[in-house]
């Protein structure tokens, strides 16, 4: 016998969100549709993972907004918390954006370990991939605090949407308007911005922390030069129409022979691998690459040749922030799920947020993630003034990803059983959060960087 | 053809997706720091005059937002969904509490005869009052016909189709310009303004302009006694059985 749905509508205005998806799981689908089982379970749950008024997959803070202010209120020393009016209503557009075409899509992308077309279509339609991109050349012309946000919010749905808005925007196309020539910017920038993933390829089997070590060799042939080599752990290669590969035009020089070269897709001797099956952020796909006598023009390098570790330095310092915005999204998406669940389920007659010592296990939690998000607006705005930003980079990065992993455990913890189950994407965001502190750049290298900005201060 | 001008009114609400609390006082609800965004059924009517635009049948659209100052953020959003310009209807904080359909309908009627336009579209009501009398007294005081619930609008000429959604089905009306036409759910599925668009309503905000010199000051003729929570009569619901905070 199906459950029957004890819902009390209100009589009153429809919901622009359609008729109002009570005891909904968070796949979207209608409730009578899913296996017995979940029917059981949710039976319990009643309404604790979601109210009937406000569909699941919007679950926010009251007081998410108090916090928010518009920069023009006059304030000479505004909270880190303050944005322009474009990067607000950009705040609200991604927000909607992704709770409305990203969040029923997530536990597909999910399990295929495959990111939807749409999705990407999604983020170019919006402007999410050329975020800083002058508009000359098609992009939002934006700024990078903006970039910040955007991939904040795209985190708080899906960690692995939020890479692809990452990478492009803090690595692929800041490598391009810093370093391009004017040739370079008009062919690749419009592309970028509208339509082509760029990837950006560094590490190696034997280069990951150590990437200057990288073995890919770049043989100067006449006009040409001819690359081969092997990368590994490369994001988004299935996907790119554009590689940003690294390679040493002179190993005798160390890491100061590496230089950036622009290869396209098609390119004869470039080869994509099979995707990684990974733990976490499954939709963003890591491929290895090899590289057999892979011809690329002299035109095709980026910048100088031997120069490419100090781009890669400096990018990734941006970067960092990049990431540290992703984790922080991941976080607090995480968080906003379980608080409601916690409010509502009830054990021993008393809520389980009720209990003292959840009150303080969630209260740490929330205070961390608001360190972790001072942190990393900060070094946002630090590094839009201009001013030296690669030890707060490394601290946000570094704190951001490990609190999103104690946050997501933390999480589950407090949803028990259905935190463990792939029906609830609590679980998703405890395996995506891994990846945070070992990524561009690991915990170690971070506090590494951190310690030797402070030696060189003291 | 394209020599109609439309005027849009948009409502700055609480956002529907927020937990409402009523204050203490019992005086209204708490907005203070709450998130607010535009009523979902004037989404859908800036979204029909923007698909008018694209259909090259309407010139210029005019979004209208009567409030507080933070109805810019309102009318900027309209901006960037499409509409050319903005005109903020400055009224005091402490006045905009008693604000009525009433009040705002006499100042649409005003700046649509002001501005000349061929046809001021609405939502059908907004989610915090559900008063719904807006749109109809606009057109009253315009003595304009008037299509309300719409779920299908048509411009043909100097006549515009209106399919209504009442409640025996559907009815269509043929009315003649300039009219108010109120929308519905079902219209259109309103876009998401693109961030190049966002970037772009900047400087069309600042184009735009404050229309509170050109209209009368309004008087209230209501005043709202109280505001609570609905009494509990035991039912099976989880809200209800909340605390109040």
């Amino acid at each position: 016998m199906a459950p029957t749905c004890v819902c009390i509508s209100t009589p009153g205005p429809a919901q622009n969100n359609g008729p109002h998806q009570c005891l909904s799981l968070w796949r979207g689908s209608s409730p009578h549709q899913d296996a017995p089982r979940a029917h059981q379970l949710r039976r319990n749950f009643l309404t604790c993972l979601s109210s009937w008024k406000a569909p699941p997959r919007i679950p926010r803070s009251s007081q998410s907004e108090a916090l928010l202010n518009i920069a023009n209120n006059g304030l000479p020393y505004a909270p880190l918390q303050t944005f322009t009016e474009e990067e607000m209503m950009l705040k609200r557009t991604v927000e909607r954006f992704a709770q409305e075409q990203i969040a029923p899509l997530v536990l597909t992308m999910d399990e295929n370990s495959k990111v939807e077309k749409s999705v990407i279509q999604g983020l170019f339609q919006h402007g999410l991939m050329g975020i800083e991109i002058d508009t000359i050349y098609g992009g939002t012309g934006a700024s990078f605090f903006s970039s910040v946000l955007a991939i904040e919010e795209l985190a708080k749905v899906d960690a692995s949407v939020a890479l692809f808005c990452d990478l492009q925007n803090t690595l692929i196309n800041t490598l391009i308007m810093k370093h391009g020539t004017e040739e370079q910017k008009a062919t690749y920038l419009t592309k970028l911005a509208t339509e082509e993933i760029g990837s950006f390829c560094l590490s190696e089997a034997g280069a990951g922390s150590d990437s200057f070590s990288l073995k890919t060799r770049a043989d100067k042939k006449g006009d040409y030069f001819v690359i081969n080599g092997s990368k590994m752990w490369i994001s988004h290669a299935e996907y790119a129409g554009l590689f940003l590969v690294m390679a040493n035009v002179d190993p005798t020089r160390g890491y100061k022979g590496i230089t950036c070269f622009l290869v396209d897709r098609g390119t004869e001797g470039l080869h994509i691998g099979k995707p990684e099956n990974k733990l976490g952020l499954r939709a963003s796909c890591t491929c290895p690459l090899t590289f057999d006598n892979v011809k690329v023009p002299e035109a095709n390098v980026l910048g100088q040749i031997g120069h490419g570790y100090k781009y890669a330095i400096g990018m990734l310092n941006k970067g960092r922030v990049g990431i540290a915005a992703q984790m922080l999204g991941l976080a607090q998406g995480c968080f906003d799920y379980t608080i409601p669940y916690i409010k509502e389920r009830v054990q021993f007659g008393t809520r389980l947020f009720d209990f003292q010592g959840l009150q303080h296990q969630v209260a740490h939690v929330a205070t961390q993630l608001e360190a972790a998000r001072l942190l990393t607006y900060n070094a946002a705005r630090l590094a839009e003034a201009g001013r030296p930003f690669i030890k707060e980079a490394s601290m946000a990065k570094y704190y951001a990803s490990e609190i999103a992993g104690r946050t997501t455990s933390k999480c589950i913890d407090w949803m028990g059983g259905a935190g463990y189950v792939k029906a609830y994407p609590v679980e998703k965001y405890f395996r995506d959060a891994k990846i945070g502190t070992i990524y561009e750049g690991t915990s170690n290298i971070q506090l590494n960087t951190i310690a030797k900005h402070i030696d060189a201060e003291y | 053809m394209a020599e109609l001008r439309a005027l849009v009114a948009v409502k700055r609400v609480i956002d529907f997706a927020v937990k409402i609390r009523v204050k203490p006082d019992r005086t209204g609800v708490v907005t203070d720091g709450v998130k607010h965004s535009m009523n979902p059924f004037c989404e859908i009517a800036v979204e029909e005059a923007v698909r008018l635009k694209e259909k090259k049948l309407v010139k210029e659209i005019i979004a209208v937002s009567c409030g507080p100052a933070q109805c810019q953020e309102t009318i900027r959003t309209a901006l960037a969904m499409g509409a050319d310009r903005g005109i903020h209807v400055e009224v005091p904080a402490a006045e905009a509490d008693r604000l009525g359909p009433l009040q705002v309908a006499r100042v649409l009627a005003k700046l649509a005869e002001k501005e000349k336009v061929d046809l001021v579209l609405l939502g059908k009501q907004a989610i915090d009052d559900d008063c719904n009398q807006t749109g109809q007294m606009t057109a009253g005081f315009l003595d304009w016909p008037q299509g309300t619930f719409a779920s299908q609008v048509t411009l043909e000429g100097d006549k515009v189709k209106v399919e209504r959604e009442i409640d025996g089905g559907l009815e269509t009306l043929r009315l003649k310009l300039p009219a108010v036409v109120t929308a519905d759910l079902r219209l259109n599925e309103p876009r998401y303004a693109t961030l190049p668009n966002i970037m772009g309503a900047g400087p069309k905000a600042s184009a735009s302009g404050n229309g509170s010199a050109d209209v009368a000051p309004m008087e209230a003729g209501c005043r709202r006694l109280g505001q609570g929570r609905p009494v509990n009569r035991g039912l099976p619901c989880a809200e209800s059985q909340e605390e109040e905070d």
